[in-house]
Formats: structure tokens, sequence, C-alpha cells
């Protein structure tokens, strides 16, 4: 059997999909309303999920506490109330899409020792989502 | 194949505590958690069954079969009781999600026989929840 916890947070953050590579009216066509020039935002949840084994002492795969910690530092304070184009140096140059920002925040998760990180999930809305697993980054 | 899941509700005490470690130690690792006088949860169990719809009901497994399974196997065991005094196979293990669930595991898929226990998922919390697959080498097996 395998086990796999997983744990929610959210976090606010605007963006703007507008792509350098093409012009005004292609990135209009493209990206819609989500184009516009100032921007908007969204409220995203984000699922993490960790894999390895349960210790015996204390019957966890990883300590709450240690996961909490780094993730808020990883992504939820770098990314909360902040505008993802202008504040987050990953989105410089690439489009914000939630498609990017599942790589983003796979790739800083990762990171994390404890557990395996296994799979990212991100609902921009409450009808959209996106989530990457561990055999698709290549981990 | 086809997989169908199915949703239940319990409610439950539990605390965290290692008698091998010290009262700080608990404290440290198991945070409020650790409160002797237990805490409870709102559990919500979602049971999955994979296997092939048969020709002539067009049902996997019937559900109110599945909801006899779940309710005797877990609910009649789990509902209203504390994890740490009251359930004879997590005497000795600390009741977290990850214990629970596996235990879930292990009452269930016995007792799972038209298709398969695909996946017990047992969420503590709306924001906490483990989910126990069979792995690649027992599903070989």
């Amino acid at each position: 059997m395998k086990r796999v916890l997983t744990r929610r947070y959210a976090f606010a953050a605007s963006h703007r999909l507008y792509s350098s590579a093409f012009g005004a009216e292609e990135n209009q066509r493209l990206y819609g309303k989500c184009a516009n020039p100032y921007g908007h935002g969204h409220n995203y949840v984000l699922e993490v999920s960790v894999t390895g084994p349960v210790d015996d002492a204390t019957g966890m795969i990883v300590n709450l506490a240690d996961l909490d910690e780094f993730v808020n530092r990883e992504v939820v304070e770098p990314f909360d109330h902040v505008n993802l184009n202008e504040q987050v140096p990953a989105f410089r140059e690439t489009v914000p899409t939630t498609e990017n920002l599942c790589r983003e925040i796979f790739r800083r998760l990762a990171q994390f020792s404890p557990a395996r990180l296994e799979r990212v999930r991100i609902e921009e809305t409450s009808k959209n989502s996106f989530e990457m697993t561990a055999d698709e980054a290549g981990a | 194949m086809i997989r169908l899941t199915r949703k239940t509700e319990f409610c439950a005490a539990h605390f965290y505590h290692n008698p091998a470690f010290s009262a700080e130690e608990n404290r440290r690792i198991f945070g409020k958690c650790n409160n002797p006088h237990g805490h409870g949860h709102n559990y919500v169990l979602e049971v999955t069954v994979a296997g092939e719809p048969d020709a002539a009901t067009g049902m996997l497994l019937d559900l109110r079969e599945l909801k006899d399974i779940v309710e005797r196997e877990v609910v009649q065991r789990l509902d209203h009781r504390h994890l740490n005094y009251e359930v004879p196979e997590l005497a000795g293990k600390i009741p977290t999600c990850e214990n629970v669930a596996a235990q879930i595991w292990r009452w269930l898929a016995p007792s799972i026989t038209t298709g398969r226990l695909a996946r017990v998922r047992l969420y503590e919390s709306p924001d906490l929840y483990v989910d126990c697959t069979e792995d690649g080498a027992s599903a070989a097996a």
C-alpha cells in the first residue's frame, strides 16, 4: 500500500497573461480578457502531496509543522498578495499561466527533503485546476 | 475500467503521544495534537472501487452493498469513538491520518469482492487528507 499525504494552502495574487513574443492583437486573441493591461487576480488554492515511509515512532510521513513551514516560506509568502508578473522573478520572461505556476511551484517544493514531492495541484478558480506529478517532472 | 467513489463521514477523538519520547519531545514533535485530553475531527472518507460494470445491471458494484460494507467495517468501529482507546487495531500506534487511513484500507480490502479497492482517501479536515492506493509491487503480486 502506498500512502500519500496532501495538504491544502491558499494565496491570492494578480497576474496578466501577455507574451512579448506576440503582438498586441495576437495576445488579445490568445489570452482574451486575461491580457487586459492592468491585470486581474485569483484566490489560488494549492494542494501539495508528499509520499514516503511512515515513521513508526510518529505515525507520520512528514511532520505537518515542517511541511507548513517549508511551503509557507517557499511559496505562500512570496506568492501571496503580489503581482506574479512583476514580483516573482520566474515570471519576468515567462507567462504566469497556471500551467507555468505549477512548474515553478513544483521546482521550489521539490527541494523539500523530509519526504518526496508527489504532486502539485493548483485551483486557479473553483472551475479550473492544474496539476503536475513527480513522474511528469522527471523526478 | 470504471472507478466508483462513495463518500462517508464519521466523527472521532484522538491525540498523539509516544511513551518512548519524553514529555518535552512529545510536545515538540506533536504540538497541540499532544494535548492528553484529546481533540476531535469530522473525518470524511472516500472509498474508491475499480472494476468493470456488470453487463446485465450496468453496475460495477451495488452502492447499497458498498454502503453496508463501509458502515460495518469502518463507521461502526470509528464513529463517535476515541481512536487511542477504543480501536484495538490502532493500539500502540499513533492515530495519525496516515495510520487511520491504512487501517481503513486493511478493513475494506478483503471485504470488497466485487471489483477491487482502488483508493482510500481520508480527510482529517478540509485542508489535510491521506490517500492509500495499491503500490506497484502489491498490485503486480
